[in-house]
């Protein structure tokens, strides 16, 4: 039986104007292309990583999921429900359903509110009493990922930024959410907390159900955690597929570089590795390359001859199905 | 001093330190390392007590700010006015500054109460102005484009006006209108006007610097959490982003304190503010002008004086240590 699509991202897009002048008002606005059509699902309880250097998008597609930001173009359907139109009551009550864990515990938690406050905070904002009393709830919610209750009154300076991080994520649970959009949740902690919270996050959604949009800017992590990877470039989905899959046999040149990039922890394996060095920076989103946006850093256009650079600077790829990458010559890029 | 006490507690300075003591801990550590800080603390709390207590103090010696007294005794060398301790100025036992010419008022009594009137028309428009700067500065920030545009350009409106001027004018204005209100009864009534007045001519200034502490703070993560469990913008304001610019608002409001027992005195001595009888530092030094009781009696003039120098002084080295004490980046005390 096909797991239940719990959430679907179609064509999303999210372009920011810039330079707005009143001095000059003639003059041609700048368009920045943050996310141009993203397209993904995600089915109950299972967890999609997000993967991709940062600028690429990533994080204003986990914003516009959650309603945080408006989307440009595109749609964001949660639970059957097409997000894009709600306003009002509707959004308010569409709040439940999709909840955020941040990337810097000390930002994401208000210095002066205590965790406590903190954690209880959604229920008051939802006018949700639960079962027991809120103050009850949230002290299990507290139990739950990991922090003892009696720590109700302190403030966020006191704790360390792996307790912080829990308590963003009780907080992120306390409204019962279908899906959570962890935005780097670990990326900002020591490595030896890394494992603790990637852990607590599964095991919570083994409890609950939830599912995850996971959102990270190295490979390594979403792997433990992932059940499938949408790579993205500038905007764009560049590869997507199942982990395992994923891994093994990455077809997009800029998937390829990116696990390239992953350490070994064996030096042996590790010297074995071929490492691939992307060279140049990172297109600006306001004027991305035509065609194939990766083309400008792609090492496999070395390797191509004339008639194939045109359509790589011509045509936009698109990935030919489920699974696929969004590359010209995936399949000649696999076999080098 | 119960006022400033109460706020130094319940708020905090906006970036809470990776761990240790609380700011506010480190705040209170560093003034009382300073000297000039607990000095200056020690006044203001002086004066805050004389004002409290002027009831119990007056009634030490028998007597009350209203209350003449002619009697020869008390102006013992009327004939011999001059340098340097003439007149009316004889601090005797009865009247420990002395009484105020003419009317022979008892001058401690005057400035006890005074100290009470002045204190709190300038504690409560400093009131005024805090409430109206931060709610303002707050909503500017945080809902930017149109609402801020507009906000933004009545501050400068406000900041770009001559204060004293508009003030001046503007008072008899307010008084004539407050007559007949709760607010406009009897020596109630400039008082009231002066809260208003001076209150609602301070917000300007620290609306602004809250609208650019709120338009930082308002893009940080603990703010989109709380739209995304769909908080009410009153809710995020008031519960998420206040909070986090309190310690501004205090440094603030303690500066605001002595320039509105200053701007107090000015408007009672231009003769806008608080009269006769009601007694405020201000109005004492009109009553020493007024009947040129100055050349005679300079000391006369010289107690209000110094009493609001004194007061002032001591607010503002006490708003500079406490600036110091919440600076983040100032070297952890």
């Amino acid at each position: 039986m096909e797991p239940q699509e719990i959430l679907r991202v179609e064509d999303l897009a999210k372009h920011f104007t810039s330079g707005r002048s009143l001095l000059a008002p003639g003059r041609a606005r700048r368009v920045v292309k943050a996310v141009d059509g993203v397209s993904f699902s995600l089915a109950r309880g299972r967890t999609l990583g997000l993967v991709g250097e940062s600028g690429c998008g990533k994080s204003t597609t986990g914003r516009m999921i959650a309603r945080l930001l408006d989307p440009t173009a595109g749609r964001v359907v949660v639970d059957g429900q097409d997000t894009a139109g709600l306003r009002g009551k509707d959004l308010y009550h569409f709040r439940r359903k999709v909840q955020m864990v941040f990337q810097d515990p000390f930002a994401s938690l208000n210095p002066r509110q205590t965790i406590g406050s903190a954690i209880a905070a959604p229920f008051e904002a939802q006018r949700i009493t639960p079962a027991g009393g809120v103050k009850r709830r949230v002290g299990e919610l507290m139990e739950r990922v990991g922090l003892k209750p009696e720590h109700y009154n302190r403030f966020p300076h006191e704790f360390s930024g792996g307790q912080r991080q829990r308590v963003g994520i009780a907080r992120a649970l306390a409204l019962e959410p279908s899906v959570i959009v962890c935005d780097e949740p670990v990326s900002a902690l020591d490595v030896s907390v890394q494992a603790q919270v990637v852990n607590l996050l599964e095991e919570i959604q083994e409890d609950t159900g939830v599912a995850y949009v996971f959102i990270a800017h190295d490979l390594s992590v979403v792997r433990h955690i992932s059940d499938e990877i949408a790579v993205m470039y500038l905007g764009k989905v560049v590869e997507r597929g199942p982990v395992e899959e994923l891994y093994s046999s990455p077809q997009h040149p800029y998937t390829r570089a990116l696990l390239s990039a992953v350490p070994i922890p064996d030096p042996r394996a590790a010297r074995a590795q071929v490492k691939i060095r992307l060279r140049g920076d990172l297109p600006s989103p306001a004027n991305p390359p035509s065609g194939c946006v990766f083309r400008t850093r792609c090492p496999l256009m070395a390797t191509l001859a004339e008639p194939e650079r045109e359509r790589c600077s011509h045509e936009v790829p698109e990935p030919a199905s489920f699974g696929r990458a969004a590359c010209h010559f995936a399949d000649s890029a696999a076999l080098t | 001093m119960s006022v400033l006490e109460a706020s130094a507690e319940a708020t905090a300075p906006p970036p809470a330190p990776a761990g240790g003591r609380s700011l506010v801990a480190t705040a209170w550590l560093r003034i009382r390392r300073s000297k000039i800080a607990m000095l200056s603390l020690a006044v203001v709390v002086a004066i805050v007590l004389f004002a409290i207590l002027a009831p119990w103090l007056t009634a030490l010696s028998g007597n009350n700010p209203f209350t003449s007294n002619t009697s020869p005794e008390v102006l013992d060398d009327l004939e011999t006015p001059g340098l340097p301790l003439p007149g009316y100025m004889f601090p005797s036992a009865q009247h420990w500054l002395g009484v105020e010419p003419a009317l022979g008022r008892d001058l401690f009594s005057r400035l006890a109460y005074g100290a009470q009137v002045s204190l709190t028309i300038a504690l409560l428009s400093t009131a005024v102005s805090v409430v109206l700067g931060t709610v303002i500065g707050a909503a500017a920030g945080y809902f930017g484009g149109r609402v801020d545009a507009v906000i933004s350009r009545i501050m400068d409106l406000f900041l770009a006006f001559p204060h004293l001027l508009l003030v001046l004018s503007l008072t008899p204005i307010l008084q004539s209108r407050l007559r007949g209100t709760p607010l406009g009864e009897g020596s109630f009534l400039p008082m009231a006007s002066l809260v208003i007045i001076l209150g609602f001519f301070g917000w300007a200034y620290l609306a602004r610097i809250v609208r650019g502490q709120v338009l930082s703070l308002r893009e940080r993560e603990f703010v989109e959490a709380a739209r995304a469990f769909g908080a009410s913008h009153a809710s995020i304001l008031f519960r998420q982003i206040i909070p986090n610019v309190m310690g501004v608002v205090l440094v603030y409001a303690t500066m605001l304190i002595p320039t509105n027992i200053s701007a107090e005195a000015a408007l009672s001595f231009l003769g806008v503010g608080v009269k006769d009888p009601t007694p405020s530092w201000g109005q004492m030094l009109n009553a020493a002008q007024a009947g040129n009781w100055y050349l005679s009696d300079p000391w006369f003039l010289a107690v209000p004086g110094i009493m609001l120098a004194v007061t002032v002084l001591a607010f503002n080295l006490l708003g500079d240590a406490v600036r110091d004490a919440l600076d983040p980046k100032a070297a952890r005390g």
